[in-house]
């Protein structure tokens, strides 16, 4: 993939956020939008409208920011928030993604017991959930044509994806485990592929 | 539900959090059965209702999933104030709560990933950077499948067809795959189909 090389482009062609506070204001923003999780909007808004990532760019920092332990979205947006102004960035990041939501959060909780009573609120959290996990599934799907260029060839890669699908969905196998072989197995391939 | 919690409690919540925060690769929902084992069986501080309609509340609410673990907070803190009739003062420790649980879930492991990424991304040009980063790609693609797949097949009602879920779940897949419309419109769309009792 051409964006793990040094990059040389000037870094002006492409959008970026403007301050912390558009950082702040994008990621409450974004996490408000993100019912069930927020990574099917993650990928909407920062590759797709924003594009303050390419997809290269995007599934690299998912693999760390799934990789590093705590909640994804938040690493991921840390890590965003860190390369474009440091520490203050990484907080407003941080700050984005959890302000509002927890305010809304808190109001749901105490409406909760009211709600929970009618049947149809579950029966209609239960078609958002459905649709919100499709909406995950397709996020994946999307990402598949990024794995062409990848230094172990597109077939490899796509014995890879099937054998995680595999060992998560179906088999249940804890997430360390596969994380340890699997994708040991495959950044060390890697690394053999590439040159110094 | 009424508690009682001394200082000692609130800081063995804290540091079982912090604990946990470490543990917790791929996001905080690992770590639930151990949050359970915690907070409900060892020391009785939330009761098994509270517990899981924390994670229910969550997964519905905007934001990232993580919020869970606030709720769990907040109503450790009711429960030690005697509930949320109790009024101001239950609030004030279910505030409490919260903060001890997220500073707690949040702070070792953004500490960690804000150095270890920074490490990374000046480096990124190392080869074993570049082949951790890549290599792992398959594996993400793989995952995010994965999510989505096990986010559906835990969302079954007994009492309705199963297919009635897989298909409104592949026909979200399908939209959001090959169009770009508003994620909240077919969010919208799950509801209403949830609620008129389709799936």
């Amino acid at each position: 993939m051409q964006s793990a090389l040094p990059n040389t482009a000037p870094a002006t062609e492409r959008p970026r956020p403007e301050s912390p506070r558009d950082l702040f204001v994008s990621f409450n923003w974004l996490a408000l939008q993100g019912f069930g999780g927020v990574l099917a909007v993650v990928q909407r808004e920062l590759v797709e409208k924003k594009q303050w990532l390419t997809p290269d760019e995007f599934i690299e920092d998912w693999a760390v920011a799934q990789v590093m332990p705590g909640p994804n979205v938040i690493n991921l947006a840390m890590m965003i928030g860190d390369r474009e102004f440091g520490l203050r960035g990484a907080l407003a990041a941080l700050a984005g993604m959890l302000a509002v939501p927890l305010c809304v959060i808190l109001v749901l909780a105490v409406l909760y017991a009211h709600f929970a009573a009618v049947p149809q609120v579950a029966a209609a959290l239960r078609g958002m959930g459905a649709v919100a996990g499709g909406m995950i599934a397709a996020i994946g799907i999307k990402l598949v044509p990024q794995l062409r260029k990848h230094p172990l060839g597109f077939a490899v890669c796509l014995v890879g994806v099937l054998l995680v699908f595999l060992a998560i969905a179906v088999l249940h196998i804890a997430l360390g485990w596969v994380l340890l072989v699997v994708g040991g197995t495959f950044c060390l391939w890697t690394w053999r592929r590439i040159e110094a | 539900m009424s508690i009682v919690m001394h200082w000692q409690d609130w800081l063995a919540l804290l540091g079982q959090y912090m604990m946990l925060s470490l543990l917790s690769i791929s996001g905080a929902i690992t770590t639930v059965p151990e949050m359970h084992r915690f907070l409900v069986t060892d020391h009785s501080w939330l009761s098994d209702a509270q517990f899981s309609s924390s994670i229910a509340i969550a997964q519905a609410a905007p934001g990232p999933n993580v919020l869970f673990v606030a709720l769990m907070g907040w109503n450790v803190g009711l429960n030690a104030g005697g509930g949320i009739e109790a009024g101001p003062h239950a609030w004030l420790l279910g505030m409490l709560g919260l903060a001890t649980t997220m500073i707690g879930i949040l702070l070792p492991s953004t500490t960690l990933t804000y150095l270890a990424t920074r490490w990374g991304h000046r480096n990124r040009s190392r080869r074993e950077v570049r082949a951790f980063k890549q290599g792992l790609a398959p594996i993400v693609v793989g995952l995010l499948i994965a999510t989505g797949w096990i986010l559906v097949s835990g969302n079954h009602a007994g009492d309705r067809p199963a297919w009635h879920l897989w298909l409104l779940s592949g026909i979200a897949a399908l939209i959001v795959w090959r169009t770009r419309i508003h994620l909240l419109w077919l969010l919208g769309a799950g509801a209403l189909l949830g609620a008129l009792g389709f799936v």
